[in-house]
């Protein structure tokens, strides 16, 4: 009987989150008309009820808008792997490098680490220092050299001395810089022509506090470098990175992993159920 | 691109004021709707949204009919009113303290561009006041963001004071502001690590500093493309330390930058400065005006009162 009354509060509740954790407006509206049709049909009573109904229907979702994707890692099955990382300026493409370096490095793999970031000041020796702490080589260049004739370099490398993975840190660009996202364009070229099959991914790295903006980088990294994946940065911060939800629904690009902090342990494989969860955890728990 | 469609919609609902002789309460609420929903999409807060909307709509019901203006112009109008108070109506220039040397502290989220601005705002001093500043590296936790620091102080010809990653901030800055005073610089920068504003330990360390250099200007650097979460950003730093302004990063892209909306209205601070770009030049005053422009295409806008 006082369901309507549940019912109306709460889906206004879930709107204003849904907008406040950077869905956007019209990804939040379809949203929550899907989820009232579903409180609906399984006659969900109390916000308990709801509130289970409503997760589990987000992460069916979530899920159904990346069907046949999968959001492991690709991996050469011979030769070297190689995994290009792009992104706009600051979102944390080194660091996640640094971290994703180590992780393989534990697992036994032989990495590399390509500095193409020949632009930024202290780019190359932040991925040096990287470099140390994970115990892996770096090849670099000289400041403002050719980031493709570095990243060549960094491929022939790996190829003569049977690296079984090279991670390409590349400069931070707006997505609206042509000029930019063409020299990205050639890293990429350089790549494939030295190994066919590479890259293997393209992670496109995301600031987990970026708004609607997301999505123009989404579209246009994508364009320019068939970007594979995403890698969520800066979760440990209170921004949710709801723009994911709608960066998967019109461009189905899926979440590999998630950035949690500022070490190297800060790295884990995404998790819709947990992600969603902490979407909601407001509404749910409040 | 997504600013198109958001124009568009404005565009259309103002027509369907245009046609009518005088605003009715349905017309204005399908009016706000679209800008309310032009706002969010430009990454205003939304609880900033709902206080704007409220004060624009009570405006234009309460408005009398202006002289040559029809409804649909004095909507737009008063839209435009509100969006440049709440911005801030003019420019604000950098404190400037009596006696030299001028403390300025970054401040700020991991890689909004603190160091950056450093780099920018030295070089504006150094040309347009012949300034002597000093950089003092007290960014001890990002790899290799003292190197960064030092070729940014090369390129643009700045000393940077720096004990290495072994001493504490707190220690770094004491020691820096003595050889500041040694060499008297007029204006010492204090770079500062990235931080979250719920990370209590490394906002006590930027509460010390403040104790111990009471800098005349704490600037929160904050990139342009944030989304809601810009409020708890600028208030989290804002409750702490009582910032002096605001400089909005990465306007080159093609963000609309709601979130300076959002800043303003949170912090009463202002923002002083704007990053358009990665070089040591790009560096611009901010101006409300202009943002305001941005965030709800209001040029588009305003073209379309003479239009009207
Ligand atoms: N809190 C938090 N900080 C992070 C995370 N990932 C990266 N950072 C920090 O964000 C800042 C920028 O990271 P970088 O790895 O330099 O970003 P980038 O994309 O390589 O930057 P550019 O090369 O300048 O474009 C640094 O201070 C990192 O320590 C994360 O998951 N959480
Ligand atoms: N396009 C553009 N890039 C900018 C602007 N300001 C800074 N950047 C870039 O943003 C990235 C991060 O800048 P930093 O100055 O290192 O940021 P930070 O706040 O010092 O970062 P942390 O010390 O890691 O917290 C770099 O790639 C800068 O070149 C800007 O106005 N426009
Ligand atoms: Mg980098
Ligand atoms: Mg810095």
């Amino acid at each position: 009987a006082n369901f309507r009354h549940v019912d109306e509060a709460f889906f206004d509740d879930l709107e204003d989150t849904l907008i406040e954790s950077d869905v956007g407006y019209e990804t939040a509206m379809q949203i929550s008309e899907d989820l009232r049709d579903e409180v609906k049909l399984q006659n969900a009573k109390s916000k308990k009820e709801i509130s289970s109904v409503i997760v589990e229907k987000l992460v069916d979702m979530y899920g159904e808008a990346g069907e046949g994707e999968d959001n492991s890692i690709h991996l050469a099955e011979s030769g070297p792997t190689v995994i290009l990382f792009v992104g706009v300026n600051g979102a944390g493409k080194t660091t996640t490098i640094g971290k994703m370096a180590n992780m393989y490095k534990q697992q036994g793999k032989k990495v590399l680490l390509a500095a193409c970031d020949t632009f930024r000041a202290g780019a190359i020796q932040q991925l040096q220092v990287w470099g140390q702490r994970d115990g892996v080589d770096v090849v670099a260049g000289a400041e403002r050299s050719d980031p493709a004739s570095v990243c060549f370099d960094a491929v022939k490398k790996a190829k003569a001395e049977d690296y079984d993975i090279l991670f390409v840190d590349t400069a931070g660009r707006l997505q609206n810089k042509v000029n930019l996202m063409n020299e990205l364009e050639k890293i990429k070229r350089v790549i494939t022509r030295e190994i066919p099959a590479a890259p293997q991914e393209v992670l496109l790295v995301l600031d987990a506090t970026t708004g609607q903006n997301a999505l123009n980088q989404a579209k246009l990294f994508k364009q320019s470098t068939a970007v594979t994946g995403i890698v969520l940065t800066k979760l440990d911060g209170t921004a949710r990175g709801g723009i994911v939800l709608a960066i998967r629904n019109e461009l189905h690009l899926a979440v590999k992993y998630v950035g949690l902090g500022e070490k190297v342990t800060d790295l884990r494989p995404f998790n819709a159920n947990d992600f969603v969860y902490g979407l909601f955890k407001d509404v749910i728990t409040g | 691109m997504a600013f198109e469609g958001l124009t568009e919609r404005l565009q259309k609902a103002m027509t369907n004021l245009r046609r009518k002789g005088k605003v009715s309460e349905s017309d204005l609420r399908q009016t706000m709707r679209e800008i309310r929903l032009a706002l969010l999409e430009a990454d205003v807060n939304f609880t900033v949204v709902k206080d704007f909307v409220k004060t624009v709509r009570d405006r234009a019901l309460g408005a009398k009919v202006l002289d040559g203006l029809n409804p649909a112009q004095q909507i737009v109008k008063i839209v435009d009113e509100e969006l440049t108070k709440t911005m801030g109506e003019t420019a604000v220039p950098l404190n400037k303290s009596a006696k030299i040397p001028t403390i300025i502290m970054m401040a700020g989220l991991q890689g909004a561009g603190k160091t950056t601005t450093v780099g920018k705002l030295a070089l504006k001093l150094k040309n347009e006041q012949n300034a002597r500043p000093l950089m003092i590296a007290a960014d001890v936790y990002r790899p290799a963001a003292i190197q960064q620091l030092q070729q940014v102080g090369d390129q643009i010809d700045v000393p940077v004071f720096q004990l290495g990653t072994d001493v504490d901030p707190v220690e770094i800055v004491r020691q820096g502001l003595a050889e500041a005073e040694a060499n008297h610089n007029d204006y010492v920068f204090i770079d500062t690590a990235g931080r979250l504003q719920i990370d209590e330990q490394l906002m006590d360390e930027l509460a010390n500093i403040k104790a111990l250099a009471h800098p005349d200007e704490i600037l929160l650097v904050i990139d342009a493309m944030t989304g809601q979460n810009a409020v708890n950003t600028a208030q989290g730093f804002d409750d702490k330390l009582d910032i002096t302004g605001v400089v909005l990063t990465k306007l080159d892209g093609d963000t609309r930058g709601g979130a300076a909306l959002s800043i303003r209205a949170v912090t009463g601070k202002p923002i002083k400065f704007i990053g358009q770009g990665e070089k040591m030049t790009d560096l611009d005053v901010f101006h409300p005006d202009r943002m305001s422009n941005r965030i709800l295409g209001m040029g588009d806008m305003l073209t379309l009162i003479e239009k009207a």
